[in-house]
């Protein structure tokens, strides 16, 4: 039970329900917000969230998805210049 | 104006006066077949030609909602059955359209679908020439069912079809996959998703004469309608004893479509289309067929996406971004939204 | 950021993929020696086949396919009840499109439907809620299937039903979860697991100190992984870079998803909603303590086993799993699918014995669809 995507909270609907409009790649689909609405339901609007079966059931944290890109491409780096010098010891041989 | 109904009755499909009145201000008014006879007599001096071949098809249709964004029911029945003969090389003629209508059907709906049959048979260069009424009670048929059957000519000296694939011919797509099943699956309703997408049922019969008069040595073509592109790839992969590979980075797809895959689980190589074309075409007329396509609107997005092979007979490939591959194979009955 | 397609950069799958090969070349993984993985949630296995991963991979790693598939997982005699509910008069059975086709003794659901049940496929409970709405007469029962992902979205359903006071809504609670399984499958002396993929959308509910145990009194490693492919291999080699330092402890991969204590409100939901059964069965794998849930009394007007007399109990008829199947050892990693005698012959997506073979995430349906494979090997 894991297919979750993440998607944009772009309105709040039914304040009252705690639905919100949800926005994937232009496709909109009306979700629950209650396992991330705090006191202020429009601060959500604008808000990456993950979206499960109908519900947004988290909020993107846009800070720890930089930090895991960052590493990647750290890696990726870290893996050119493995590359590189491996081809100069080549090179050298 | 005789027929002063709203709805479709079972007196419309009784054989009297009723359904004189709905089939002529209805249908023959519009579709203006040639005669009044129980069947069309034509002659076509294409099919007199030495060498030329009669082609014939038929179809059902029997999509829900009748309406969609994009079109209906009725230009889903036209370009269906004009494609089903455009993919097989011939000129598109004459159309027959019998009609299964529920009880209770709003006649006004009848009229919307009769009226986009006769543009886009107009826009095909095909005529409607006989056709066929009945009336069942409510509940037997989804509001209308349509049955056609399309006959065309090939002209002498043509011919084309899977097993005349060879290794190392392109495959094309004529534009982005996917848009008729993700618009249906979105305008039912029961999703609750709501997109711009819309359907992308489209005549194909121009576009192929164009294809095959900038490149006469295209060996296959085949409409992707259900089961989507990886149904057709499969059934022309088996049919020329060859294996085909596609990449996953030249698949052209719109982002709303990845979108309601993505939400639902679904996989958009197994989505309708209702106006895409898959060509096999040898390397060397590659060029000359692309750019033929993309002179057209329906084409104007035409792309490779792989090509045919000597390999595991029947076996379609996807090569994916990170350089991995794997098999796309049939669709085991219906695809359904997944929730893991 | 559309947070997506960042992580499916096949530029940095291929670093990740070099920094695996240099880790399991130095803990001396090979292909006749491999360190076994765990991936235990079905919607991972299923990422790694759609991207090849397993084929990409080192040699010296090999994924052990768990049982996080809810589908694959439910027993047959559980379906049997699906279709019974489904086939009372005035009942409109809702359901995700995965269980549709697991095979019950007498039908599936889809075979249900085409019999003349209403049955219908939905996206999310609200959408059951949405139905019961519009159909006051009708008797809306919607099937809760799944892990501790989906778990609250049925119960926070539930609790708007009881605030609009509706009557003719209830659920078939099936929810299950994670933790009681790895540590049956930890507790069983055939199992060679080196490490965990551990699933990221359960833990985005419960957190991940469930898994602590793990770590503590097994020694094993476990890494909480995202869903797209450089999730799976960054976790992959946090996992193999854990045992090379000869550590064992619980990581956050997902950490952008992933809270560490959970989702309070979700949690909160549960608690009020369910309560454990004593134990669960589930298929493959026999009864399980405490690892299935039921809806609490303040809510048995939502409770479809009290509208309908089916309660557990009644349930655990011993009905016997189809002869042959080996959906048990599959799914506790114990044999690979194509080892199965039936797979390709008694068993295969058109007409499958078992629920492995049906479910989009098991692992027999993955390796027919994605890998070709006919046969039994």
């Amino acid at each position: 039970m894991c297919l979750g995507i993440p998607g944009r909270i772009v309105a709040i609907t039914h304040a009252d329900r705690l639905m919100a409009m949800a926005e994937v790649s232009g496709v909109r689909r009306e979700v629950n917000v209650a396992p991330v609405a705090g006191n202020d339901l429009e601060a959500l609007v604008g808000q990456w969230a993950l979206i499960h079966v109908g519900f947004a059931m988290a909020l993107i944290d846009e800070e720890e998805a930089a930090k895991t890109l960052q590493a990647l491409q750290d890696l990726g780096e870290a893996q050119e210049t493995l590359e590189q010098m491996a081809s100069s010891a080549e090179a050298l041989a | 104006m005789a027929l002063r109904d709203t709805h479709v009755t079972m007196a419309h499909g009784g054989g009297g006066r009723a359904m004189r009145d709905l089939i002529d201000e209805v249908f023959t008014s519009v579709f203006q077949p040639p005669g009044s006879e129980d069947q069309a007599r034509l002659t076509g001096t294409a099919l007199q030609e030495p060498g030329a071949r009669l082609a014939f098809t038929t179809d059902s249709f029997v999509v829900t909602p009748l309406e969609f964004p994009g079109g209906d029911i009725g230009k889903l029945a036209v370009c269906g059955t004009v494609n089903d003969l455009a993919v097989g090389g011939a000129r598109p003629l004459w159309l027959s359209a019998a009609f299964i209508i529920e009880e209770g059907c709003e006649i006004a709906l009848l009229r919307r679908i009769v009226a986009t049959m006769a543009a886009e048979a107009d826009k095909a260069g095909v005529r409607i020439v006989t056709g066929d009424t009945k009336v069942v009670e409510r509940g037997k048929a989804d509001g209308v069912f349509i049955t056609t059957a399309g006959v065309g000519v090939i002209p002498p000296g043509r011919d084309i079809g899977a097993a005349r694939i060879r290794p190392g011919d392109v495959v094309i797509v004529n534009g982005v996959l996917g848009d008729h099943g993700a618009a249906i699956l979105a305008a039912r309703g029961d999703l609750a998703l709501s997109t711009d997408l819309a359907s992308d049922c489209a005549g194909l019969g121009h576009l192929m004469q164009a294809a095959l008069a900038a490149a006469p040595g295209i060996s296959a073509a085949r409409d992707c309608t259900r089961g989507g592109l990886a149904s057709a790839l499969n059934e022309m992969a088996a049919e020329a004893g060859l294996a085909v590979e596609i990449q996953e980075t030249a698949l052209p797809l719109r982002p709303e479509v990845v979108g309601v895959c993505e939400i639902l689980g679904l996989d958009p190589l197994y989505l309708a289309n209702e106006g895409r074309l898959v060509l096999f075409c040898p390397e060397a007329e590659a060029t000359a067929a692309l750019a033929a396509l993309r002179s057209l609107p329906e084409g104007r997005d035409s792309t490779v996406i792989g090509r045919a092979s000597q390999g595991q007979v029947g076996r379609v490939t996807l090569r994916t971004a990170f350089g991995g591959a794997r098999i796309v194979d049939m669709l085991v009955g219906e695809q359904l939204p997944r929730i893991c | 950021m559309k947070f997506a397609s960042e992580f499916r950069d096949p530029v940095a799958a291929r670093a990740l993929f070099s920094a695996i090969a240099r880790m399991a070349d130095r803990i001396g993984a090979s292909r006749d020696r491999p360190v076994h993985i765990m991936e235990i949630c079905g919607g991972h296995t299923h990422s790694i086949f759609r991207y090849g991963l397993d084929k990409l991979i080192h040699d010296g790693i090999e994924f052990i396919h768990g049982p996080g598939c809810p589908v694959c997982v439910l027993p047959m005699a559980r379906v049997d009840e699906c279709v019974e509910i489904a086939e009372r008069p005035g009942v409109i059975f809702t359901t995700f499109g995965d269980a549709m086709r697991v095979p019950g003794h007498r039908k599936s659901l889809m075979q249900a439907k085409s019999a003349g049940a209403d049955i219908r496929m939905v996206y999310s409970p609200l959408d059951a809620l949405e139905l019961a709405r519009r159909n006051p007469g009708r008797e809306v029962v919607f099937f809760g299937l799944g892990f501790e992902t989906t778990t609250p979205s049925t119960a926070l359903s539930i609790q708007q039903a009881a605030r609009e006071g509706l009557t003719n809504f209830s659920v078939f609670c099936n929810h299950i979860t994670v933790p009681e399984p790895i540590r049956a499958l930890l507790d069983d002396a055939d199992m060679t697991l080196d490490g965990f993929i551990g699933p990221g959308h359960v833990s985005m509910v419960i957190g991940v100190h469930p898994y602590d145990f793990i770590a503590r009194d097994y020694g094993k490693p476990l890494v909480v992984a995202g869903f797209e492919p450089t999730d799976l291999l960054q976790s992959v080699l946090m996992v193999l870079t854990q045992i090379a330092e000869g550590r064992a402890a619980i990581e956050n991969q997902y950490a952008r998803v992933v809270p560490e204590h959970g989702n309070p409100v979700s949690l909160a939901a549960i608690a009020d909603v369910y309560e454990r059964r004593p134990s669960f069965e589930w298929r493959g794998l026999g009864e399980i303590d405490a690892s299935g849930l039921r809806i609490r009394a303040k809510y048995a007007a939502f409770d479809a086993e009290e509208k309908f007399g089916i309660g557990y109990a009644a349930s655990s008829r011993n009905v016997p799993e189809i002869e042959g199947c080996c959906c048990g050892a599959v799914m506790t990693g114990k044999m690979k699918p194509p080892q199965c005698p039936q797979f390709g012959t008694g068993c295969s997506p058109e007409m499958p014995l078992g629920a492995l073979m049906v479910s989009s995430e098991g692992a027999c349906a993955a390796y027919w669809q994605y890998s070709g494979i006919r046969a039994a090997e």
